[in-house]
């Protein structure tokens, strides 16, 4: 039993969290949900000690009988990885890329002293064994770096859990993991919280994973747990606004409707995609990567078409292609009739702009608002007079103030600084967007808000998106069609409502079984 | 990891080709040509010819630089036409001083940098930190031919523990040869240490916020605990690039010190072949710390790959 009593942390002085109550039985998941920034990850850390520098906190944290926030350095070292594991989000980090799997399993064991050196990569064997890898396929002696996401995820889980502990933490453990991934790794936590009597605290974003998981769920909002109680009756009350909040921005439906015409201004026919595969001998050259293959779709005016599919698929590869800074092998790409190349005329390439994931990393940081969203317009003959006049026109229609030009980057969130990178490709008023991830780094309430934001633009400028996500909730919300593509081809593709309802192809079928969901008929009581 | 050593012992031997051709190039372009030089302004044209023949400097440009080179190969470096003694021996005569000299300066260095980095990072943002970085800071800013001066005042003139300068030869004996080299290492190292404690201490501290430091520290491991057995190896990477570095900046950029010190070495040789135009001594003595510059960096090489498995699987 894990009881937290009116837990409170400032950090240099700041509030992060206040008066957070919590109680997990033993064997049961607790799911921890709410926005970044909103406390979950340092509630976690807190209940480790393992705050930033800086970090006070008051209150109790018991384990069974001992208050942990008493113990010191040395006994919560002790206590760390033996009584409360702890797994991360970011599994591609998250181990040593200079150990191999079997040291860093082992080593848990090590420390606490719990089994002798002899004995250690026995016992990790068995823990590598138990988190689903096993030894034909994933030896001791394999390091990080020749493991997926998904099997890194694992081998993180075997080092927490190798001793048993109470208490397993999991922070967004499956956040970064495609759906089909993510369902394995979340099927793998229950299963070990039930047969290792564990308990788990799941802290995540996203409802509709606590939904599938948790007995018991608490919502997270600047540091305050607003609401909690047994999964299924809060999901069905929900009592405080900000519960509901986050529940409708999540399966967020912006209210658009389709106005395609029949024109193709985007036509991929047979597209082929290589790349050379690194050499394994001296004089024999490995047979190339086929990333796109055979891929062939189109795009018509002002509509909508979603290209859904797991990481390494081939979307990335097929967006670069597309947007004529990669070249294909075979096959064509024809954008309002003209090959993409090099001598695709100016006014072609300028019709198609793109807006990438990483609201953060896509901006020059020492450049003003003004001249980043002004930036495309050194693909046309001279800057027009008027650019200031048509930047902030630009920021307007995205929802930002003209005034925002002469600010620096630095100085916007994650959400605005994606509105921000929407009216950089609206500034030459293109025909086709490609929206590559574009909402996948943004917390649900902005992701909400960004997509009635496309929405509404679609509607007014007659825009076409090509909407590249892993994330088929959002697909579904935003796209008249949608192509799945698995392995560099397209396996299937049609009308979104069509191809969600029924799917046709075994993989299409897999993405959807995978992809955690909220119970119908708990949101069906909710709304009536 | 032995293909990864194949792939770059090949490119090394690659590298070394191509830097001969260029060595061999810039000597050919440097105006002044080494018989008309030896011989003086008032040679008859005939008298040049004929030494240019005795020195083997006649034939076509190809025919020389395979005649020089295949005498690299074979050690047959030519002959020196100030010392007149083959240029094999001059270098033999000096490698044995540089080399121990290089050598004793980058121990000294790593074992001042090592535990200075570590401490550092260690305690960082604490007094110790402050003291050892401002410290660091005096090393790199102090010439270092003026702290070889300091030495010589406090350690052989006023205390008497070394001599002056000069050195002794290996036949007398490791000790009296390394006792030597002491104060000359010390002077080289100090420089050396600091920017290596320096870059010891920031990568120790990059590598700390990884978040497997921070998966380390969820398993139960102390600070110190995550500090030595996840990020030293880790941080060794920049490292051993900057250890890698100072092992040929040491190896001929040690003339000061030598002419502080008295001490006849590698460097000392190549500033008396450039000032007495005595080219066949410049070109053999560059090809060679080209030569042990470029084996240095496949070692550095072939350590990254022993630190990082990540690296021998890519070719």
């Amino acid at each position: 039993m894990i009881d937290i009593r009116n837990l409170t942390l400032s950090i240099h002085g700041t509030d992060i969290l206040h008066d957070v109550s919590l109680q997990i039985p033993q064997g049961q998941i607790f799911g921890l949900v709410g926005e970044s920034g909103s406390g979950k990850s340092m509630t976690a850390l807190a209940l480790m000690q393992l705050l930033p520098q800086g970090g006070k906190t008051s209150g109790q944290v018991m384990v069974d009988e001992t208050d942990v926030s008493t113990l010191g350095e040395a006994d919560m070292c002790a206590l760390r990885g033996n009584e409360i594991g702890m797994i991360f989000q970011e599994p591609m980090t998250a181990l040593n890329p200079v150990k191999n799997i079997g040291d860093q399993v082992a080593e848990t064991l090590l420390i606490h002293g719990q089994a002798k050196k002899s004995e250690a990569h026995t016992k990790a064997r068995a823990m590598l064994d138990r988190v689903g890898l096993p030894a034909d396929r994933f030896p001791l002696t394999r390091y990080p770096h020749e493991l997926s996401g998904g099997q890194r995820q694992r081998v993180c889980i075997a080092m927490a859990i190798a001793l048993r502990p109470k208490l397993l933490i999991a922070d967004e453990p499956t956040t970064a993991l495609d759906v089909t991934t993510q369902a394995q790794i979340l099927d793998l936590l229950q299963e070990l919280v039930r047969e290792e009597n564990m308990s788990l605290l799941l802290i995540t974003h996203d409802l509709a994973v606590v939904a599938g998981m948790a007995d018991h769920v608490a919502v997270m909002q600047n540091g305050v747990i607003v609401e909690q109680g047994q999964t299924e009756h809060l999901f069905r009350h929900m009592t405080h606004p900000y519960t509901r909040q986050l529940f409708e921005a999540s399966s967020h439906q912006p209210d658009r409707d389709s106005d395609s015409k029949d024109a193709p201004i985007l036509e991929v026919i047979n597209a082929v995609r290589e790349y050379k595969a690194p050499r394994t001998k001296l004089f024999h050259t490995a047979p190339p990567i086929r990333a796109v293959n055979d891929v062939s779709f189109t795009l018509k005016s002002g509509e909508s078409l979603g290209l859904v599919g797991e990481s390494g698929c081939g979307k990335s590869t097929l967006t670069r292609a597309i947007l004529g800074l990669d070249p294909v092998q075979s096959g064509e790409i024809k954008l309002f009739g003209h090959a993409v190349g090099p001598d695709l005329p100016i006014k072609q390439r300028a019709a198609i702009q793109v807006v990438f994931q990483d609201p953060y990393g896509s901006f020059n940081p020492r450049w003003k608002v003004s001249r980043l969203v002004a930036e495309p317009f050194h693909m046309i003959d001279a800057l027009p007079t008027d650019w200031r006049e048509k930047v902030a026109d630009a920021l307007v229609s995205v929802g930002m103030h003209a005034d925002d030009m002469d600010k620096y980057i630095h100085e916007f969130s994650g959400g605005q600084r994606q509105r921000i990178a929407i009216a950089r490709a609206l500034i030459l008023r293109p025909e086709i967007i490609v929206l590559d991830e574009a909402v996948s780094a943004l917390d649900v309430s902005i992701r909400a808000q960004i997509l009635d934001l496309l929405a509404y633009l679609q509607k007014r400028m007659g825009l076409a998106y090509l909407f590249i996500s892993h994330d088929l909730t959002v697909v579904r919300a935003i796209t008249d069609r949608v192509l799945v593509m698995q392995a560099g081809k397209i396996v299937e593709q049609g009308e979104t409502e069509q191809v969600f309802d029924h799917p046709k192809h075994p993989y299409t079928k897999q993405l959807l079984d995978a992809a955690p969901q909220i119970p119908s008929d708990w949101q069906e009581k909710k709304h009536a | 990891m032995i293909r990864f050593a194949t792939f770059r012992l090949l490119s090394l031997t690659l590298s070394l080709i191509a830097a001969s051709i260029v060595v061999f190039a810039v000597i050919e372009i440097i105006p002044g040509d080494t018989a008309s030089y030896m011989l003086g302004l008032n040679a008859t044209p005939e008298a040049v010819e004929a030494l240019r023949n005795q020195l083997g400097l006649s034939g076509s440009i190809p025919e020389r630089y395979i005649a020089w080179a295949g005498g690299l190969l074979t050690g047959d470096f030519g002959q020196s036409y100030t010392y007149r003694v083959p240029v094999s021996e001059l270098i033999l005569d000096r490698i044995w001083i540089s080399i121990p000299l290089t050598l004793y300066a980058l121990i000294l260095s790593t074992v001042i940098a090592f535990p200075v980095g570590l401490i550092s990072a260690a305690r960082r943002g604490k007094l110790s930190d402050y003291s050892i970085m401002g410290a660091t800071q005096l090393g790199i800013a102090i010439p270092n031919f003026w702290f070889a001066m300091l030495l010589v005042l406090i350690f052989a003139v006023n205390l008497h523990w070394f001599s002056a300068g000069g050195f002794p030869g290996w036949a007398g004996g490791f000790w009296p040869a390394t006792k030597a080299l002491t104060l000359p290492a010390i002077a080289l190292a100090l420089p050396q240490a600091s920017i290596l404690a320096r870059v010891m201490r920031s990568s120790l501290l990059e590598t700390l916020t990884q978040d497997y430091i921070r998966s380390a520290r969820a398993k139960g491991l102390t600070r110190g605990q995550a500090l030595r057995r996840h990020a030293l190896r880790n941080a060794m990477i920049p490292v051993l690039t900057i250890i890698g570095m100072q092992f040929s900046f040491l190896l001929a950029g040690a003339i000061i010190i030598e002419n502080v010190f008295f001490i006849p070495g590698l460097g000392k040789l190549i500033f008396q072949g450039i000032t007495q135009r005595d080219l066949i001594v410049v070109e053999s003595t560059v090809m060679l710390l080209v030569f042990a510059v470029i084996l240095v960096t496949f070692i550095v090489d072939v350590a990254y790959a022993a630190v990082d498995p990540r690296l021998r699987t890519r070719k």
